[in-house]
């Protein structure tokens, strides 16, 4: 370790004083990324607890890295898959296989290159000129927006979908923590409403070009399960295997069992909102069964389908899993009150699974659910912090007496 | 099974007078002390800090190469000259220390080899006045605290109630029972004198408390209250037992210095002296001292601190004053606090489990082994963010208030919001365990003085 503090030390002065004084938060990011600083607590309490917001941004990570990988290796076989080279009998032994994996990596790996790149370009600069250190925030938006994207999105809209969230997402606000909108799904809307050929449909969610470089022949359809009851009404994927993840979608929606286990993982580490999470199941679990109560008084076939299907169907198909555990969560744009983050989670699996059902143009509702959430939560909290105010003003009434 | 009967009852029946605190924190800090009590070396030096005293405005009265008497006034209230501070030892006035902007900084004193007491008379008048002054007088009246602000109190006010605090929830913090051995007289001389002062006199104990001068305290209502710290900061006590509203003023005393003032009462003498704990991992033997407020803790750090970079810490590690190793005693501190200071940065500190890290949280692995106790250093381990996380406070926030509203209110100087969100119910020391745990470093208890400051300053 002596090594890279030397180094460190030897760059200082080009990053203090000399020319490269711009790059200075970039180098204060780096060093205290390698070493925590040895600062000591100068006002108020003399001891301080561990924790700190990289600590705090890591966990999230770690939560969100089994979902990622399995990411990779699906990429590759939604692949393969398509192109015929797959036989469904022998299953899992032909998922979790290098070639999977290293189809997936290729595809992936840029992705996250390029998001950190061009969302820690715009943190960096708007740390120099408004003179503070790097925030942590952006190592968990950094992953989450490459995740919640089709495999076979062009690098160049991730980096402009990552740019416009941070600036206009974010860095507008006044930056970390002042944010109102979640950057990740900031960065997933755009793309979302600039590209939508590349976001939506049928075409996007695998990866069919052959090894000769062709695209695959016409007829093919890699529909998600939300992509086919949209438009028939059922589907032909089993809640088995979308519990497992092996169903085409967004880099790291799929799996709902490595989501789970993040989520596990967040509420015992107390990083993440577990009122959040268990409210948003109860919201969803609560307008699906709804849906079931008037689903056979639908006109269209399709909407009598996608209506009746049971609970668990919308907590294993499409994002649920994945918005609720690691987008939600956000502390910044969530509720900030314990009361409020009940009422804001339930409507995000409310309105999450109703948009989901009613809208055929967006298959998907939980990144609209949440972004309204994230509008909405500031209302929230001033209702919850009005009972309190409200209950001291009592107080004074009743003393005045 | 009468028995559960007779205990439903008892519970019920304590209910009104027992509160049982859920939400807080008791640090797992190596170095408690114990309950041994030491004299300590008589210094030969004493030392008054202005800046201890909250919300006075600092005017001397002596000057250099003066000599004082125990009692003597040093300087006073340049807002209300009423409000004496007086020196704690006779002797000679040597020094006069000035900071920036020639703030007063400190007034020492080198003091006599036999103190020299001024007797302000042991007779106890019966009017309410002249008991007020008596207290003024000698200096024991800046023993008395006020909320809001936390300040000294302001004699002319009428306070609906005295709290006296006679718990010890803060780590290391003196126990109350330790302290007040052999002074049942003074302290009961002094809640007498509480009692003169306002209609309710009200004394807060720890659940479990056994000690005879606590527990049947005569002249004060009791309160027994349970449960991690800040189960025993008086803003607890207020906002279970009288919660404070717009207009409403409460004093606040702890219960060594009600002793102090009963002695004033009964030997007609000031004496500044407490038994308090020193505790830390720096001290080679943790455990109670005699000493008195502002002396000179130089030879005491000497004799009783280990070898090492230590932070001499008059108070606790939550909330007391960093005071450096030829430091002098807080005139209203409780306890000494040796700890050492942070020195080595962490190589991936924020990567690694952390099996040895203390967190409130569960984020490092060290949550494996929950009794482990900690020899916690000055880090701050990390650096200071925007607020991120929320909810984090609540935990260790027993109060009725939206602590991170509240600190954004305060940040924005938004007058009317703190009101409406509570500022009037607490002080700096109550946001100190959320200060410790605070993931984005935050100095907390700094923001929330501000805060006061600039209610005080707009009300007054």
């Amino acid at each position: 370790m002596k090594f890279l503090q030397n180094i460190l030390d030897s760059a200082r002065p080009a990053v203090t004083t000399g020319k490269l004084k711009p790059l200075y938060p970039l180098y204060n990011a780096i060093e205290t990324m390698l070493f925590v600083p040895n600062h000591n607590a100068n006002s108020g309490a003399h001891v301080r607890d561990a924790i700190d917001l990289k600590r705090t941004m890591i966990t999230v990570i770690f939560a969100l890295i089994p979902a990622l990988i399995f990411g990779m290796f699906n990429a590759g076989y939604q692949h393969y898959k398509a192109i015929g080279l797959l036989n469904d009998a022998i299953g899992w032994l032909q998922f979790f296989t290098v070639d999977n994996f290293i189809f997936g990596a290729i595809k992936v790996v840029p992705m996250i290159v390029v998001t950190y790149i061009a969302g820690l370009g715009v943190e960096i600069y708007f740390a120099y000129i408004n003179k503070h250190a790097v925030n942590e925030g952006f190592l968990v938006s950094g992953l989450l927006i490459p995740m919640t994207m089709p495999v076979d999105m062009p690098l160049w809209m991730v980096a402009i979908s990552t740019i416009f969230a941070v600036l206009i997402g974010k860095e507008v606000f006044g930056g970390t923590g002042m944010n109102i909108l979640n950057p990740a799904l900031t960065a997933r809307a755009f793309a979302f409403f600039a590209y939508p050929s590349f976001m939506s449909g049928d075409k996007v969610w695998i990866n069919t070009t052959t090894v000769e470089g062709e695209a695959l022949v016409d007829g093919f359809s890699g529909a998600t399960a939300l992509g086919q009851y949209a438009s028939t009404g059922e589907t032909t994927y089993s809640a088995w295997d979308a519990f497992l993840g092996i169903i085409p979608g967004s880099i790291g929606e799929t799996s709902t069992l490595l989501i789970l286990l993040g989520g596990i993982y967040l509420i015992a580490t107390g990083i993440g909102s577990w009122k959040i999470m268990l409210s948003s199941l109860f919201g969803a679990i609560a307008i699906s069964l709804i849906f079931n109560l008037v689903a056979p008084n639908m006109i269209s076939p399709e909407q009598q389908g996608f209506l009746s299907i049971p609970f668990y169907f919308h907590l294993v198909f499409g994002s649920w899993a994945f918005s609720t555990v690691f987008m939600a969560t956000d502390p910044v744009s969530a509720s900030h009150t314990e009361k409020g983050k009940w009422i804001y989670g339930f409507l995000i699996g409310f309105l999450g699974i109703m948009i989901r059902v009613f809208n055929p143009a967006y298959p998907e509702g939980m990144m609209l659910a949440i972004l309204f959430m994230n509008v909405m939560a500031p209302l929230i909290d001033h209702y919850v912090v009005e009972g309190n105010v409200k209950k001291r003003l009592k107080r004074l009434i009743i003393s005045a007496k | 099974m009468p028995r559960i009967f007779f205990e439903a009852f008892l519970i019920l029946h304590m209910s009104k007078t027992t509160h049982i605190i859920q939400k807080g924190l008791n640090l797992p800090l190596v170095g408690k002390p114990s309950d041994k009590v030491n004299f300590s070396e008589f210094p030969n030096s004493f030392a008054l800090r202005p800046s201890e005293f909250i919300g006075l405005n600092p005017k001397l009265n002596v000057k250099v190469g003066d000599k004082v008497k125990a009692g003597e006034c040093i300087f006073h209230d340049k807002s209300n000259d009423k409000i004496l501070i007086t020196s704690p030892v006779s002797g000679e006035i040597t020094a006069i220390d000035r900071g920036p902007k020639r703030r007063l900084d400190a007034i020492v004193i080198r003091p006599d080899e036999k103190c020299d007491y001024i007797n302000f008379g042991k007779e106890f008048p019966i009017e309410k006045e002249k008991i007020i002054s008596k207290l003024l007088l000698s200096g024991a009246w800046s023993l008395l605290q006020m909320r809001p602000y936390g300040c000294i109190a302001n004699p002319m006010d009428a306070p609906k109630a005295i709290f006296v605090n006679g718990m010890a929830s803060s780590p290391f913090a003196s126990k109350p029972s330790i302290s007040l051995n052999g002074k049942e007289e003074f302290f009961t001389a002094g809640l007498k004198v509480l009692n003169s002062l306002s209609n309710r006199t009200i004394l807060s104990i720890s659940l479990d408390e056994e000690s005879k001068i606590l527990t049947q305290a005569s002249g004060a209502e009791l309160h027994r209250f349970s449960g991690p710290h800040p189960s025993g900061n008086t803003s607890v006590h207020i906002s279970k037992i009288s919660p404070i509203n717009k207009g409403d003023i409460v004093w606040t005393i702890s219960a060594q210095d009600v002793a102090i003032i009963g002695q004033l009462f009964i030997s007609g003498e000031y004496h500044l002296d407490r038994v308090i704990a020193a505790g830390g991992s720096g001290m080679k033997e943790p455990r109670y001292f005699n000493v008195r407020g502002g002396q000179s803790m130089l030879g005491f750090f000497n004799e009783n601190v280990k070898p090492g970079n230590y932070r001499f810490i008059s108070g606790s590690v939550l909330t007391g004053n960093n005071i450096g190793k030829e430091g002098y005693l807080g005139y209203l501190s409780k306890q000494i606090t040796i700890i050492p200071e942070g020195e080595n940065t962490d190589f991936l500190g924020w990567v690694l489990p952390g099996f040895g890290k203390y967190s409130f949280s569960k984020a490092y692995f060290s949550w494996l082994f929950p009794n482990r106790k900690y020899d916690l250093t000055t880090k701050l381990n990390g650096e200071e963010r925007a607020f991120v996380v929320t909810g984090q406070y609540d935990k260790v926030f027993p109060f009725d208030i939206f602590p991170n509203q509240l600190l954004k209110s305060i940040w924005a100087e938004d007058l009317e919001k703190m009101e409406e969100l509570g500022i009037y119910e607490i002080v700096p020391e109550d946001f100190a365990l959320c200060e410790v745990i605070c993931t984005s470093k935050q100095p907390l208890q700094e923001m929330v003085r501000k805060g006061l400051n600039v209610l005080y300053a707009e009300m007054n």
